[in-house]
């Protein structure tokens, strides 16, 4: 068994918290919310402190933080329908504002080459662009798959494969195609709102949490596997193998699945923090997840976000509408 | 460029809706006066909290309306959670979001944050009721729609204490 013990308590922002991202190589965290800031949080000596705030880049809820690979630059998502790219080599200089969607951007995340940025919103598409090396923006695609606003995007670890999860209830990859980005697969299996999605280390299997208060762990079967799983054409065919149900009462609202550890970690409106591992002896075909730890009120209101910590792979950081950030330390008891 | 997720409609689309008279003021216990009793929130005090909003398009309350009723509100103090079901006039009535959004907006407001709080349609008392269900379920597009700032102002006259 293992423990979720607490590690600190940040305070600071104003109102309800809503994203947290690690920096990729250091012991730094990001945290935006509905006060329309962003704030990093640091180590100093034995405590964390927010070492800065970025202020004054949105005019509304700062919804999505996501740090660049190299870790040089930090996307933002505005519900007032921007993404911000702020410079942390230029002193969080604010270097680029981008503007296309209608409405409310809802998340905003970085290819694993860093080369793209996916966006997405209450506006339905999803948008990727690429970043050239003097730091400008050019937008590559607009994806109009979903029926209704896409909440949260995640790429693949390896591949330029985007993912996409909708309040229609679906998750759509799409991939690059010649000078063109095309959807690839429908995952169709949650009953209510795909609320956040995350890639394995391999980038052979896919979780995802809704509103239907389930967990879905989804497996990729490329042309021809010797399992029998019918693909679509040249791309591989993404299949439910799993689902984690019981565990949460309210809508899970986050999950982040540590590529160090390969712990599942899940947020839910329960104010709830949930970690599952796959019973190794199970078949990636059959894989079943039990919890290793639970912490019950790990917050006082709903939490809307969870992430690994990458410089220190034990490390979890939780966010909530209490405006707090916690830290816990998850390892074996 | 923000988009309301529900717009109000100028014309009635139920011109004469059936009315109640209002309950009668809640009774005084004596020991509501004791401030060292710790008071568990009943059912009564959501209906009172809910009851005297105003509709968006008649100038009467839900109570009046019969669109929120004492015996759908629902609260358990322990567990945090609070459910109020309410019931639209009439099963296309496009107001029924807006009504859903003014019931959360007034329970948010007024209630502890620890409690966890459902606002749903009446079961079988609207055409469009799971997917007004789901919208006012979706934290996420509640918070977008307080920040914009045309339809908070509807909200808020919804929610405004008429003059006697």
């Amino acid at each position: 068994a293992m423990a979720a013990v607490p590690v600190a308590v940040l305070e600071g922002h104003d109102a309800a918290v809503w994203d947290a991202a690690w920096h990729p190589q250091q012991p730094l965290l990001a945290t935006s919310g509905a006060d329309r800031t962003v704030r990093l949080w640091a180590p100093e000596g034995d405590a964390w402190h927010c070492v800065r705030i970025l202020d004054g880049g949105h005019a509304r809820t700062v919804r999505a933080v996501s740090w660049s690979p190299c870790g040089r630059f930090l996307a933002t998502a505005s519900f007032d329908s921007t993404i911000c790219i702020w410079d942390r080599t230029d002193d969080y200089e604010c270097t680029a504002t981008l503007e296309g969607h209608d409405n409310e951007v809802k998340h905003c995340q970085w290819s694993a080459s860093g080369s793209l940025l996916a966006t997405c919103g209450r506006d339905k598409s999803v948008w990727i662009w690429e970043v050239d090396d003097d730091g400008e923006f050019e937008c590559l695609a607009v994806l109009n798959e979903h029926s209704q606003d896409v909440k949260r995007l995640a790429w693949h670890p390896k591949l330029d494969v985007l993912a996409s999860a909708s309040y229609d209830n679906k998750i759509k990859l799409y991939r690059e195609d010649a000078d063109d980005w095309i959807p690839s697969d429908t995952l169709d299996g949650h009953d209510s709102t795909v609320w956040g999605i995350a890639f394995d280390a391999a980038g052979e299997m896919l979780a995802s949490c809704s509103d239907d208060r389930t967990v879905k762990i989804w497996r990729s079967y490329a042309p021809n596997n010797t399992r029998g799983v019918q693909t679509n054409g040249v791309d591989p065919k993404w299949k439910c193998v799993s689902t984690l149900s019981g565990y949460h009462d309210r809508p899970i609202y986050d999950i982040a699945w540590s590529h160090s550890t390969g712990i599942l970690a899940t947020a839910g409106g329960d104010n709830k923090l949930c970690f599952f591992q796959k019973n190794l002896e199970s078949s990636d075909d059959e894989p079943s997840f039990e919890v290793v730890a639970t912490v019950i009120q790990a917050h006082t209101q709903d939490i809307n976000s969870v992430a690994w910590s990458h410089a220190d792979p034990s490390l979890a950081a939780s966010v909530s509408d209490d405006g707090l950030v916690k830290l816990w330390r998850v390892t074996a008891a | 460029r923000s988009r309301a997720p529900v717009e109000p409609r100028m014309a009635l689309e139920n011109a004469a809706p059936s009315v109640v008279g209002k309950a009668a003021s809640r009774p005084w216990a004596p020991e509501d006066e004791d401030d060292s009793i710790a008071d568990a929130f009943d059912a009564r005090e959501i209906f009172d909290l809910v009851r005297n909003i105003n509709d968006p398009e008649h100038p009467l309350s839900l109570e009046e309306l019969k669109v929120v009723r004492l015996e759908h509100c629902e609260v358990d103090d322990k567990a945090c959670t609070v459910r109020v079901m309410f019931t639209p006039t009439i099963p296309h009535c496009s107001m029924a979001t807006l009504i859903g959004l003014s019931i959360r907006v007034r329970l948010l407001r007024a209630l502890p944050p620890r409690f966890k709080v459902d606002v749903l349609i009446n079961p079988g008392t609207h055409a469009s009721e799971a997917a007004v269900n789901k919208q006012l379920a979706d934290k996420e597009r509640v918070a977008a729609a307080l920040e914009n700032s045309h339809l908070l102002e509807v909200v808020n006259q919804c929610l405004s204490i008429k003059a006697a």
